[in-house]
């Protein structure tokens, strides 16, 4: 069967961003970008359903500037097969990536979607739900373990009070939480490999879909820092300030 | 204008966060319903009437919204709001797993953009929500004929759970997809506080070790009748279940106190805990970056420290 992996182009999880001195936005100039980590364990699973024989073939779908061909490579180097960037320098809201991922669902017929829960730099947790409702699919969202047999997949999911376990019908949308697997480090035989594996490159209007959204970003401001309080001595000290100073016990 | 709440249930108690979500609801000003979708829920729809400030609520009882399935309950939803589309000018749901599950599924068969996890309300079409593991707050405007919401919960008061005097109405028609069923489901047994809802919490970090060493804790927490939160380093490490993560992609935790121990401060953990009103770290690294948030840090070894804690509280 044939697996769609979708990934994001996003700031490395270990940069801390600023925000603009004039407040429209985070300066990402010659800032380290990288795969999004829910990203990378999507990847992953769909290599790990390759290399168990479950998946035949994993096709790799990016929304994003033409730079994301980066990200592409690397999800080739890990084991996808062939890569398709949808290319846009628009900061589009998830329901326009969902609709252009649902242009190439439709192109592709996968029988499995997989896709990072959420992207850490607009936090929104969305496309893979979106996604799953304007295909008609079943969803299994924040995937701790994923099992596909004959026309369905289990889904066992992360979810307030514990876990909880779905079964949906093949096509479906899966997406990742952080425990479902330990990514691999790309090798470099592999890395150079995948360089010459295909990458087709598409546009939003080649797909017919408007990319128009609803939503306005009027400012973006720096949170209200904590500063450093201050250091006690002992337990007792502690305890005595959480009781007097904070009257927090 | 009414506003749409998605109730958080299982079909025996409503959850808290359904308080939070009816006190930002609140701050549109306009009439507020509330779905309770689920089967024979009958204690949530009661509690769901009672709440202060809730002019209706919508009854939908089938065995299809038993488990909140959202191929199901999205497509409730969304049949509400499309056939009462001049009444419902907002859907809002707590950003609990429920709600994050459910809402964008909505928002895209509605043809809308969602808004996740707002922090303030600005006015009828302008809220504050965090990006970037809260490291930027941006104030987002949406055109959308509805504004489809998921609500922060720690960033709001809850509504009264008395004093509502609600009308309940039931939904007759029925969505199940059969794309999608319940296999099952283990949830943690605890007598102890939920995260999201104790005054305090306490929480561990790579720093506890092992699993077992989150005794110490357990035992620190019962006796300040508080919750135990984790790391992400320590529910990765199998220390803890993942239910007890707090941060960017876990919970999001704001109680009156919010006492790390062996917790090094990554800013994904952060993410969860910095509204705390008073923060304590008890890290042995001096160096360690929690200790530029916490109000009183302390420079110890954790075990030494909690047992001490724990017998001065």
């Amino acid at each position: 069967m044939k697996v769609l992996v979708a990934v994001k182009r996003v700031v490395d999880f270990n940069v801390k961003v600023r925000v603009k001195a004039d407040n429209s936005g985070v300066d990402l100039a010659n800032v380290k970008m990288a795969l999004n980590p829910f990203c990378e364990i999507a990847v992953e699973e769909a290599v790990r359903l390759k290399e168990k024989g479950v998946a035949t073939e994993i096709v790799v779908v990016c929304i994003g500037p033409s730079v994301a061909q980066e990200q592409l490579r690397t999800a080739l180097a890990l084991g996808a097969d062939r890569g398709i960037l949808v290319e846009t320098n628009d900061d589009l809201s998830s329901l326009a990536v969902a609709k252009l991922l649902s242009a190439v669902t439709d192109r592709e017929q996968p029988s499995l979607v997989i896709l990072g829960k959420q992207a850490i730099d607009s936090d929104s947790n969305q496309t893979g739900q979106m996604l799953a409702a304007l295909s008609g699919y079943g969803q299994g969202t924040f995937a701790s373990k994923v099992e596909v047999s004959d026309d369905k997949v289990d889904v066992t999911r992360e979810v307030d009070g514990g876990a909880q376990t779905v079964s949906l019908k093949l096509p479906a949308i899966v997406t990742t939480d952080l425990r479902l697997n330990e990514p691999r480090y790309a090798s470099l035989p592999n890395i150079m490999k995948a360089k010459k594996k295909p990458l087709d490159v598409l546009t939003p209007d080649a797909l017919g879909v408007s990319t128009s959204s609803t939503i306005k970003t009027i400012k973006v401001e720096a949170p209200l820092t904590r500063s450093a309080g201050i250091k006690v001595k002992s337990v007792a000290e502690l305890v005595e300030k959480l009781k007097n100073e904070a009257k927090v016990i | 204008m009414t506003i749409l709440v998605i109730a958080e249930h299982d079909n025996k108690t409503l959850g808290a966060t359904t308080l939070n979500t009816v006190s930002a609801a609140a701050k549109l000003g306009a009439d507020i319903h509330i779905l309770v979708a689920g089967k024979d829920a009958i204690t949530v729809i009661e509690a769901a009437g009672k709440i202060a400030g809730v002019a209706k609520v919508m009854v939908a009882d089938n065995a299809a919204y038993a488990h909140q399935l959202p191929e199901n309950v999205a497509s409730l939803v969304a049949s509400l709001v499309l056939q009462q589309y001049a009444i419902y000018s907002h859907v809002l749901a707590p950003a609990t797993s429920n709600g994050k599950n459910i809402l964008p599924r909505v928002a895209a068969l509605l043809d809308v953009d969602q808004i996740s996890e707002i922090i303030s309300v600005e006015s009828v079409d302008t809220f504050k929500r965090p990006i970037y593991a809260g490291n930027a707050i941006a104030t987002v405007q949406s055109s959308a004929s509805v504004k489809v919401i998921t609500v922060r919960t720690t960033a709001f008061d809850p509504a009264p759970a008395e004093g509502g005097l609600a009308v309940f109405e039931p939904v007759a028609t029925t969505y199940d997809a059969g794309k999608s069923s319940f296999v099952s489901e283990e949830l943690a047994k605890s007598d102890r506080q939920e995260l999201t809802a104790a005054k305090i919490v306490v929480s561990g970090g790579r720093g506890m070790q092992n699993g077992d060493n989150f005794k110490h804790l357990y035992t620190l927490a019962d006796k300040m009748g508080a919750a135990v939160g984790a790391s992400r380093a320590a529910v990765d490490a199998g220390y803890v279940p993942n239910d007890m993560q707090v941060g960017q992609t876990g919970k999001i935790v704001a109680p009156q106190l919010y006492i790390a121990v062996g917790i090094s401060g990554a800013i994904q953990h952060l993410a969860g805990m910095k509204d705390s009103k008073v923060i304590v770290a008890i890290n042995k690294d001096e160096e360690a970056p929690i200790f530029q948030v916490a109000d009183y840090g302390l420079v110890a070894d954790l075990f030494e420290a909690v047992p001490e804690l724990e017998a001065l509280v």
